[in-house]
């Protein structure tokens, strides 16, 4: 554990860990009635029925659905290798003295940050066909998820721009190199570094964003969980696997974020507070 | 002219919104607290449970629970509205985010707020209500803002699973009327004022309270 929450409480004394045991009694014990009335409301809709269950055990089945997980993956890619570049030149454009390149950069963010992807997917789904711009359902999908994503990691990318020491920028232009020169080989490259966790997270979000392709009748993971859960006339059960799938694929997103965090925590200059220290010394203390 | 005669449709769409957000937003205040509770708590098990569920939610797509809420929770006896089948998911879901926020904040507090409050004699609850939830709250107003951002623009799944509210409405009325980029526009419009105003609401509230130093 690490912040202030230690610190909070004072060590429990005799009568403090007797109330902590009993507290943990009851906690196992509701939450043990929690998980039994669920069964119990599974149970006794028939949905525990074994043949509900056998199709996921069986490889063809399964490999619908991991089919269906490879094109999330594919749409996830093509998103985020067009909207992390374009997100980045967007924050450039944003911090721009010139106001012609800025003032589309701000709109551009401010409005597509405002906008639900759903609406997007709708407008290029039902609106432009009719006026004649009739795209691929892949990129159907894609472009709302790259016009919303792309201005979300703008402002991503101009968080970390602007964290950075203003020295940086100031010792870049005193060495003669030009704003392009600058941005480019002193700016971005300590800036990406400290932000990749960010970036993963913004990862996570393009990934749920590849959900609409339910909408768009996409054949990622969800619409082929739907197609699946009707044909094998088990949805709730087919609509649980999916989801377990996405708790798998974005928690391990997630460790590596971490991960990537705690190596990062290692180089002084990204250091913010040091908490564990601070921690280390009142545990001693006590 | 048509649109003028239909514009209704969009307004009660818009209202729909507005509750969903609402009940959702609240929902999600609630589940997220009692999470946060459960995380910080001695308890071992709430602890292992706070943990799980955070993780669990954080890591599912909106859209997933949604369609869960809706078509999965009638095949075990449960039957909701679409609205509050919605809302329950967005609640769910927002309630994870609503926890992290909540001790994001929490460990935001300086170290040396919460020394300092003990060594002058505070007790638990002294400290925490004098010195380390009045900062923890100042810090967490702009990050609540996001959060309540994105309830907003997550209601608009619902569109997906039918239940009504402004993106479905918009949807309906483009198919019914005709004229499709001219509703996607007002709704769009709606949307952008929505959020960027409460954008500046929450803005403001951070200038209001924040510390002057």
């Amino acid at each position: 554990m690490r912040g202030v929450e230690p610190v909070l409480f004072d060590r429990p004394g005799p009568r403090g860990r007797r109330r902590i045991v009993v507290a943990t009694v009851l906690a196992v014990l509701a939450l043990a009635a929690l998980l039994l009335l669920a069964l119990r409301q599974f149970d006794v809709h028939g949905q525990l029925a074994a043949d509900k269950w056998r199709p996921f055990t069986q490889w063809p089945i399964m490999s619908f659905l991991l089919n269906g997980l490879k094109y999330t993956i594919l749409v996830t890619l093509l998103c985020t290798v067009i909207s992390m570049p374009a997100g980045a030149v967007i924050a450039l454009g944003r911090l721009s003295r010139r106001r012609w390149v800025s003032w589309p950069a701000v709109a551009f963010t401010e409005i597509f940050r405002s906008l639900p992807t759903m609406l997007l997917i709708l407008v290029f789904l039902l609106a432009l066909p009719p006026v004649g711009l009739n795209l691929p359902t892949i990129w159907k999908l894609a472009v709302p998820i790259c016009l919303t994503g792309s201005a979300t990691i703008a402002e991503v990318f101009r968080a970390g721009i602007l964290a950075l020491e203003r020295g940086q920028t100031e010792a870049a232009y005193a060495i003669g190199m030009r704003y392009g020169q600058a941005m480019r080989l002193v700016i971005l490259p300590q800036v990406i570094r400290p932000l990749l966790p960010l970036l993963l997270v913004q990862l996570i979000n393009l990934l749920k964003d590849s959900t609409l392709g339910y909408v768009v009748t996409y054949s990622e993971l969800l619409y082929s969980g739907k197609i699946l859960g009707e044909y094998v006339h088990a949805p709730i059960q087919t609509y649980l696997v999916v989801a377990a799938l996405y708790m798998i694929v974005n928690w391990l997103i997630t460790r590596l974020a971490h991960l990537i965090e705690r190596r990062q925590g290692r180089l002084p200059r990204f250091r913010t507070r040091r908490v564990d220290d601070a921690t280390a010394v009142t545990a001693a203390a006590e | 002219m048509d649109i003028f005669s239909h514009a209704g449709d969009l307004g009660h769409g818009f209202v729909a919104t507005l509750e969903i957000v609402l009940v959702g937003f609240v929902g999600a205040l609630v589940i997220g607290t009692l999470i946060a509770i459960c995380r910080i708590s001695p308890v071992l098990p709430l602890r292992a449970f706070g943990w799980f569920y955070v993780e669990a939610f954080r890591a599912v797509p909106l859209l997933v629970l949604l369609v869960l809420c809706v078509f999965g929770l009638p095949w075990i006896g449960i039957v909701l509205s679409p609205f509050w089948s919605v809302c329950l998911g967005i609640a769910l879901y927002a309630g994870a985010v609503v926890c992290e926020t909540l001790r994001s904040g929490i460990r935001g507090v300086p170290f040396g707020q919460v020394e300092a409050a003990r060594a002058i004699g505070f007790t638990f609850g002294q400290s925490l209500r004098h010195v380390v939830l009045p900062q923890a709250f100042r810090a967490m107003v702009q990050p609540f803002g996001n959060v309540f951002i994105g309830v907003v623009l997550g209601t608009s799944l619902c569109a997906a699973v039918g239940a009504q509210e402004l993106t479905y409405a918009t949807k309906v009325l483009s198919l019914s009327v005709g004229s499709p980029l001219v509703w996607y526009g007002c709704a769009a419009v709606l949307y952008i004022v929505v959020t960027l105003g409460s954008a500046y609401i929450f803005g403001m509230i951070e200038r209001r309270v924040r510390f002057q130093r």
